[in-house]
């Protein structure tokens, strides 16, 4: 029997019931009383300077309220970066210059979307154009225009990461190679566009609902760009249609929303459209790598070299972390004993490049997975026993990086190993490429510089025995509120029903970072965790006295029995035990409280889960279409707490990071998009889904609550390394630059078949 | 200059005016306040607005509203009978079959006009039967696997 009651089971999400329904209310179906409707006005032009702009005509539209530019902002710049104000670079509402075709420059509020829409139209503004670059390569140059003044040679980050002795190492070794990869970018496609609805009232406090992946963040930076005391904000976070890394950073959508809102004094509903979405909000950070890996003849890896040039787009974003992140996952999840990267962001007037799923790390596993198996061939070894010879192990110190304590890597290589032996002798044009893959269990960066704790939380047990906890934490469809409400539920010894959970809105809850870096399970359940501890604790003290316990006997809580735990048969009920400790305070209510912030645990995260991927593709040579068969996972995350959420992952990134390695591109000319629509971008829909199996392996993770780490962005790793690799085994083509669409495995066909002639 | 359009929604007969040019999915959404049906792509490319209009899946915002007059709409809020969840319902909950949440109104309705017209699909059937519905969060298999529960006859319908 498991020793938990609550987590590991199979249980009903606790949003499900409101979203089978249709119930669920989303930032998307809000509507208030005298509500106006917003609209964007955005740069067709990827680099000018902006003349001027009259917004008279639109101002006299009837049906319109409010016209808003540049002008009407204090002109501050900000970015999630806030500790580095040189990487605050974004006004939203462009003062002076436009640096990509969508950059916002005016907004307008009206009676409904239709006549805010005709306003735009009405807006003159008058550009100068200037010389624009959209290649990083390019944009290096000392001739390519400056984006941004003042930044040297368009370099907006470096980053440089080394351990052990790289040059030295490789005069060690018995074979080096050297590759170049592209990897693509990727939209995020949430099916809830960024949209926000936000409300300043004669009270001069500002409410904003948003569809966002941190309400913190959001209520920090709106305060900041609009001069408002941060608890003058509330933002609310109503059921989110997903995020994937595209909501966390303040958005057109809140801030035009917010600005208009202020000048009226009505509550401003702003909703991207589905075009604005795919070419105005952030997108997957496009990547060139050049590899230098070498190695012993043995296959034992000696030293990788990296240098990546990232194609940053026109502000920072969170690609300064992306740009960082890949270079540390570049080295997983081996022991390279020497390790040099060297990083570059480069701004480009294309639309900003920023964090997605994955966060740099799905970027750098295709790359080293690509390789890894490009060296195992040239030196006659097995793909998964270079990486047995090479991964990481349990208790592993990655040089100055980063304690890794649980990790089953060797595991999930042994599972994925039996799994393709299982598969036997495949027939022609088909293959099996492998993808081992590490990732953090949220970051232990402060680059937004705050003093809060990295989460928290409160438990609040009611006279009935009701738990409300209230956590900052935002489910963006992840499932951070059944995950969390399960933990609380374990640790305070009740049922999944006794817990309410309030989250995200930063009215009511303690501030959390929020749900990007895969941190929430871990960093959040340990906030959660504390709180319902303490909560118990104030429980435990009344229960003892009153069994008249010997003090050495401990006492617990565990399905609603509040007992001694060494004879559980004495005991008394849980709700009995609420009301006399009540009671017994004078009534005072139980609250409980709980943070956490990782402390000495290195820089980079407080823990790492990892796993290994098998993809099987079939190839038709003579189109170079390929089908994806089969994704089969080994994976750890230490323990299970809510495996129905875990399948969710496991299975929505095959689909994502499938997509990312088999069909989703940007392209993009003259830094225009020219796939802006679901019809024209291409995802992985029911009939390309391939057959997932998941093969669980356990671990237990001393840093995480009750032993769990993350199992969310680490899973969109793999994918795109394996399927390249498939290829590779089934037609003997390997395409170095993603998406690895059937007209490059085509043209590699047919490259190769002249070679051979 | 507007147009009478009646209809029923979810059993409920409905008598409004409204410009020609409007679109289902506003009618029921702004008009009738049933948000449950949602909006992701304007270009009937994601089937998040997916409704049953006179027995057929169609993506309502691709219909202009009085395409509908004198026809039954049911849309997501008229799938449980009160607090009765409906088969497909409780599969998706059992399953997991939905994450964000914000497809899973589109995803249903595709699901239950596929199974109105052939209770025993393949599997193959399956995915043709929710092509339509894009789906960022899951990666359909759940959903596969719901649908699956449904037609085996694991989730009844309370008579």
């Amino acid at each position: 029997m498991s020793k938990y009651s609550v987590i590991g089971k199979r249980v009903h999400r606790v949003d499900g019931p409101e979203k089978v329904t249709g119930s669920a209310k989303y930032t998307f179906d809000i509507v208030l009383h005298n509500m106006l409707y917003g609209k964007i006005l955005r740069s067709p032009y990827p680099h000018a300077r902006i003349v001027n702009i009259d917004t008279s005509q639109a101002e006299r539209l009837i049906g319109v309220k409010a016209v808003v530019t540049g002008k009407d902002t204090l002109g501050r710049k900000q970015s999630t970066w806030r500790r580095f104000p040189e990487l605050c670079d974004e006004e939203i509402l462009c003062r002076t210059k436009v640096r990509y075709i969508g950059d916002p420059v005016a907004a307008v509020a009206a009676i409904d979307e239709d006549t805010a829409e005709e306003a735009l139209d009405l807006i003159e503004v008058e550009y100068e154009l200037l010389p624009a670059v959209f290649d990083p390569m390019e944009a290096i140059k000392e001739e390519a225009p400056q984006i941004h003044e003042g930044v040297e040679l368009n370099i907006n980050v470096t980053r440089h990461i080394e351990w052990g002795d790289v040059d030295e190492a490789f005069k060690q070794c018995d074979y080096i190679r050297e590759d170049h990869f592209k990897c693509s970018s990727q939209a995020h496609v949430c099916m809830e566009t960024h949209c926000a609805v936000a409300s300043f009232g004669y009270d001069s406090k500002l409410t904003i609902w948003t569809s966002t992946q941190s309400s913190y963040y959001i209520q920090a930076l709106v305060a900041d760009m609009l001069g408002l005391r941060e608890g003058d904000v509330r933002v609310i976070k109503p059921h989110t249609g997903g995020g994937f890394g595209s909501k966390f950073e303040l958005d057109s959508a809140q801030f035009c929303a917010s600005l208009l809102s202020m000048k009226l004094c009505q509550p401003v509903k702003i909703v991207l459209s589905r075009e604005e979405e795919f070419t105005a909000t952030k997108r997957r950070t496009p990547m060139y790598y050049s590899v230098k890996l070498g190695a012993k003849k043995d296959g034992t890896m000696l030293a990788k070299e990296v240098r990546v040039i990232t194609e940053g787009g026109a502000y920072t974003g969170m690609g300064a972390t992306a740009l960082y992140l890949t270079g540390f996952f570049s080295s997983f999840p081996y022991k390279y004993p020497n390790y040099r990267y060297d990083g570059y962001r480069a701004y480009t007037n294309t639309a900003p490049a920023s964090a997605m799923r994955g966060f740099g790390a799905p970027q750098s596993t295709f790359v080293g997975e690509s390789q890894i198996d490009m060296l195992a061939e040239d030196l006659g070894i097995d793909p998964i026993e270079i990486r047995r010879k090479n991964g990481m192990t349990p208790d592993y110190e990655v040089p100055g990086q980063a304690h890794i304590q649980s990790c089953g890597l060797h595991q999930c290589l042994d599972k994925i190993d039996e799994h393709i032996k299982e598969r036997g002798e495949l027939p022609p044009n088909r293959g099996i490429g492998v993808s081992a893959y590490g990732f953090m269990s949220g970051g232990i960066f402060n680059w937004f510089d705050t003093p809060y704790a990295f989460s928290a939380a409160i438990v609040r047990i009611n006279i009935d025995g009701k738990v409300d906890l209230f956590t900052g934490a935002c489910d963006i469809g992840q499932g951070s509120d059944t995950t969390l409400s399960m933990i609380c539920a374990e640790e305070l010894g009740v049922h999944l029903d006794d817990i309410r959970i309030h989250a995200a809105d930063t009215g009511i809850c303690p501030a959390d970072l929020g749900a990007w870096g895969s941190r929430e399970t871990l960093m959040n359940g340990n906030a959660v965790k504390m709180a319902a501890a303490d909560a118990k604790r104030q429980l435990l003290e009344f229960a003892a006295a009153k069994l008249g316990a010997n003090i050495v006997y401990d006492m617990d809580i565990k399905d609603q029995w509040v007992h001694m735990v060494d004879r559980p048969e004495r005991g008394l009920s849980y709700f009995d035990i609420v009301k006399d400790t009540i009671r017994g305070r004078d009534g005072e209510t139980i609250i409980g409280r709980g943070h956490y912030t990782p402390h000495r645990k290195g820089m980079i995260s407080p823990a790492y889960s990892f796993g290994v991927q098998a993809a099987e593709v079939e190839v038709d040579t003579e189109t170079g279409k390929y089908k994806l068969i089969n994704v089969t996972t080994a994976h750890e995350s230490g323990t299970v707490i809510n495996p129905v959420g875990i399948e969710g992952q496991l299975e929505g990134a095959v689909m994502m990071a499938g997509g990312y390695g088999f069909c989703e591109d940007q392209p993009m000319d003259e830094g225009k998009i020219l796939n802006p629509s679901i019809a024209d971008y291409k995802l992985i829909r029911s009939l390309d889904m391939p057959e997932t199996k998941i093969l669980e392996v356990d671990t237990y993770e001393p840093e995480g609550p009750f032993g769990a780490k993350e199992a969310g962005e680490g899973l969109t790793n793999p994918t795109a390394g394996a399927i390249g690799n498939a290829v590779y085994k089934a037609v003997g083509v390997r395409i170095n630059d993603l998406p690895i669409t059937p007209e490059k495995v085509l043209k590699a066909l047919k490259e190769k078949k002249q070679q051979a002639e | 200059m507007k147009k009478e359009l009646r209809f029923t929604v979810n059993g409920q007969p409905y008598e409004l005016y409204i410009k020609p040019k409007t679109i289902l999915v506003e009618v029921l959404r702004a008009h009738l306040g049933l948000t449950g049906t949602k909006r992701g792509c304007d270009s009937s490319s994601c089937g998040a607005c997916t409704v049953i209009l006179n027995g057929m899946a169609v993506k309502s915002c691709s219909v202009l509203a009085l395409q509908a007059n004198g026809g039954e709409v049911l849309t997501v809020e008229g799938l449980a009978k009160g607090n009765e969840l409906h088969p497909l319902q409780k599969a998706f909950l059992d399953h997991g079959a939905f994450q964000c949440g914000f497809c899973t109104s589109g995803m249903l309705m595709s699901s239950k006009a596929l199974l109105d017209e052939n209770p025993n699909p393949t599997k193959e059937q399956i995915k043709e039967g929710i092509d339509g519905n894009i789906c960022r969060c899951t990666g359909y298999n759940s959903i596969i696997r719901a649908l699956t529960g449904v037609v085996k006859g694991e989730y009844k319908e309370e008579k």
